[in-house]
């Protein structure tokens, strides 16, 4: 699984990866994810449902990622514009 | 003569500033951020790379075209936005209209960096503007704005995702205060053609366009 942030200037950033069945990369994973979380990042998985439909599912804890997703992706919270 | 010459003149001119006038606006805003951007550059950040918005810009592109499905990248490669179906039973929490309090289905226009403007396909009537933005106040090279394609994707997973959050996180205006209504009805006009022209093309291609007979 990797974790990815949008990043101004710059694109997506690689901000960790691991294997979630391994215990000591699940670790890394879950300190990564509060880590971006007290950033005030959102989190969002990417996910192609049956039908090869795309979409995507907001995740606020490192639980509700599905254990087989192959990437989270981390942005700046929205705000409302002018 | 002269004077029928002179009025169709002054006709075409008005005409051309009517259609020229945002496109020249656009370029301008665009110049004076440029500008500004430079303007403003900490050296502490080292020397000013222009070319790293536009690499910055084709990272979030790749990213963009491997979440979204094959017809949304097409979409924002050729028409330079994304539509995105609404999915609540009565419609945007805020705004909306009798019509999607009935359930009448409607759907998004995602830009990038402008508001999401929500819309009626059938009759093409505007409803909202939802205006979002995702600063990043770290701001890393010194600005919190995102590469457009990865505002663009921010949106589309924050509403493929969350809808309702989005839009009660978002500030929502009538339509035409930051989005021209013109150019939002050209764009669906526009993006009625594209789909036009991708299903005639995909018929063509499974064999099948030969027309029913009447």
């Amino acid at each position: 699984m990797k974790f990815l942030r949008m990043k101004p200037g710059h694109g997506e950033v690689l901000l960790a990866e691991g294997d979630v069945e391994v215990a000591s990369d699940e670790e890394l994973l879950v300190e990564a994810f509060r880590e971006q979380l007290e950033q005030g990042m959102w989190a969002a998985v990417p996910l192609t449902s049956r039908d090869g439909r795309r979409e995507a599912q907001m995740v606020k804890s490192f639980e509700e990622v599905p254990r087989d997703a192959d990437r989270v992706i981390f942005f700046p919270r929205a705000a409302g514009g002018r | 003569m002269v004077l029928a010459l002179s009025a169709t003149a002054i006709v075409i001119v008005a005409l051309l500033w009517e259609v020229a006038m945002p496109q020249i606006q656009e370029a301008y805003e665009r110049h004076k951020a440029r500008r500004a951007r430079v303007a403003r550059w900490d050296e502490s950040l080292g020397p000013y790379d222009p070319g790293r918005e536009r690499r910055a810009e084709q990272r979030a592109r790749q990213l963009l075209r491997s979440c979204v499905n094959e017809e949304e990248w097409a979409m924002y490669r050729d028409l330079g936005f994304v539509r995105v179906w609404g999915k609540l039973a009565d419609g945007p929490v805020q705004g909306g209209s009798d019509e999607t309090d009935a359930g009448a289905p409607y759907a998004y226009l995602i830009y990038p960096h402008k508001p999401v403007v929500a819309y009626l396909p059938q009759t093409r009537a505007l409803l909202n503007e939802y205006c979002v933005t995702f600063p990043d106040e770290t701001r890393p090279y010194g600005s919190a704005r995102l590469p457009d394609s990865d505002d663009v994707l921010a949106k589309w997973m924050a509403l493929t995702g969350d809808e309702r959050n989005l839009v009660s996180s978002a500030n929502m205006h009538l339509p035409g205060r930051q989005v021209d209504p013109r150019q939002v009805r050209r764009d669906l006009w526009r993006l009625q053609m594209w789909e036009r022209e991708r299903t005639t093309r995909e018929r063509r291609r499974e064999g099948t366009g030969s027309l029913p007979a009447p």
